[in-house]
């Protein structure tokens, strides 16, 4: 397992921080330095609210290795209100058909099935159905 | 104010909660289903049901979500928060904070201190005791305590139908700031061997019919009596009381005894929807009771912790709590996500089926 990887990506997964260009506004995740609107340097540290809404997705029923326990499961690219395109996990999603469009909110998960009983635990987003519209 | 020779203990500025969020995983396991597979459905059961973590939950990642609820209703930057504690018996490591990734997570990090507790159900009481300790001394703006559990009982054993998973976090900060102001607290402790774990092993032992006399009813009560003594108060001067809660008969038996009626019980009483969630047990119960009290409503909270002991305190509803409270999800928000799972579906979650 690349420790030293999980533990660089830490802010970024656990709390969808990215970056904001300080020239033109637009929002980066994941976080790249240089800005792909204006091309100017982008470095200054930007929380996203977690808020965004399903542009696509589909359910995996053959797993990768370390994600056996939870198959099958649904990746979604999610579009984030501030506008970027990620690829993650969706969660919580029980009897609720998925469709583009739908609303989602980060949560911060447990990344991989824990089948291995020494290894580190990595953690990082998921969306899952909005739980509260009224808060949004 | 505060006073070092008295057996109640008062913080030298005064204290209160600025924020607070609950936690409840949305998976449900009906105790009807604990006895169909393992008594043939004969007995009572002690609750109606529990909750049950999803397989990408843990404890670390229900306390994020809690700590971000208390952060909305705060509305205080992150980094203003100077400790971080999350108190469980059911921490993801052995050796490695829960509360680093916590803090971490919520960006609390680097100039915090970090913790976990553990005192069986009481963990995340004790923590809260430490954190009006840290704020009320001067020593710090704010600080975070955290009660959390994934608790889990042996195939078939009583503890089955209702260890559960769910919790809450508070911020602890200045008096001026609260959403509820924290007067006091009392400890009552003794060693008793009610209930305990062992190193490596998975699930819990208890003393049977040991773990209630002389550990719940003993310790809960000679907490309550004590400080409604010390402070000089009676039932009649709470609106609610909150009590930990193994089970729905325990709380309710124990508050009578010390002279509530069941009125000023039932807001805080989750137990038989969710289950006994240990160090989240009495404080999500107080979170219930905050998503609906009303300014100067007192509160009085008792946990139970084996092994064995209850802190008490008394907590002051103040005018904040009417703008703040809707800035995060109500624990009932979390209680009515509600999948019901059957015993097979459980044994899968919760990891009970063997591998290798
Ligand atoms: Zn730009």
């Amino acid at each position: 397992m690349d420790i030293p990887r999980h533990w660089r990506l830490r802010k970024q997964r656990y709390a969808l921080v990215g970056e904001v260009c300080d020239n033109c506004d637009a929002k980066l995740f994941p976080p790249r330095d240089i800005c792909p609107d204006c091309g100017e340097e982008a470095k200054t540290l930007y929380s996203f609210s977690g808020h965004g809404e399903v542009y696509s997705y589909t359910t995996v029923y053959d797993p990768p290795v370390g994600f056996e326990e939870s198959a099958p499961y649904t990746v979604a690219i999610v579009k984030l209100d501030e506008g970027p395109l990620v690829t993650a996990q969706l969660t919580d999603l029980e009897e609720k058909e998925v469709e583009i469009g739908m609303p989602v909110e980060m949560v911060t998960r447990k990344l991989r099935s824990a089948t291995d009983e020494r290894g580190m635990l990595v953690y990082g987003y998921k969306f899952r159905p909005i739980l509260n519209a009224s808060l949004v | 104010m505060s006073d070092p020779n008295s057996k109640l203990l008062t913080p030298q500025n005064p204290v209160g909660i600025v924020g607070y969020g609950a936690y409840v995983p949305r998976y449900r396991l009906p105790a009807s289903e604990v006895s169909r597979v393992w008594t043939d459905s004969m007995g009572a059961t002690p609750i109606k049901e529990k909750s049950v973590p999803g397989l990408d939950e843990d404890v670390a990642t229900m306390s994020i979500e809690a700590a971000r609820n208390a952060l909305l209703r705060a509305e205080i930057a992150p980094t203003e928060i100077r400790a971080v504690w999350v108190g469980s018996e059911s921490h993801p490591y052995a050796v490695k904070p829960t509360s680093t990734i916590v803090a971490e997570a919520i960006g609390a990090v680097p100039n915090t201190q970090a913790a976990d507790w553990e005192f069986a159900c009481k963990a995340g009481t004790e923590a809260m005791v430490a954190a009006m300790g840290l704020v009320g001394s001067g020593m710090a703006g704010y600080a975070m305590a955290i009660g959390m559990d994934t608790a889990q009982g042996r195939p078939g054993d009583a503890l089955e139908y209702t260890a559960a998973a769910g919790g809450a976090a508070f911020i602890i900060g200045p008096e001026d700031d609260s959403l509820a102001v924290i007067e006091s607290t009392y400890s009552f402790v003794t060693d008793t061997p009610d209930f305990w774990r062992r190193a490596y092993q998975k699930y819990p032992e208890h003393g049977h019919r040991f773990t209630g006399e002389p550990a719940y009813f003993k310790h809960i009560a000679s907490a309550g009596l004590a400080f409604l003594e010390m402070t000089e108060t009676t039932p009649e001067d709470y609106a609610y009381i909150v009590l930990h809660q193994p089970n729905a008969k325990f709380p309710q038996r124990a508050a009578a005894k010390l002279g509530f009626e069941p009125e000023q019980v039932k807001t805080g009483l989750l137990v038989s929807e969710i289950g006994n969630t240990y160090s989240g047990a009495a404080i999500i119960g107080l979170t219930a009771i905050l998503d609906e009290a009303q300014p100067e409503d007192k509160i009085l909270l008792i946990s139970f912790g084996s092994g064995a002991g209850s802190d008490a305190m008394a907590l002051r509803v103040t005018e904040s709590i009417e703008k703040r409270r809707h800035l995060a999800p109500k624990v009932r928000d979390y209680i009515s996500r509600r999948t019901e799972v059957d015993y097979a579906t459980y044994v899968r979650m919760r990891g009970k089926l063997v591998m290798k």
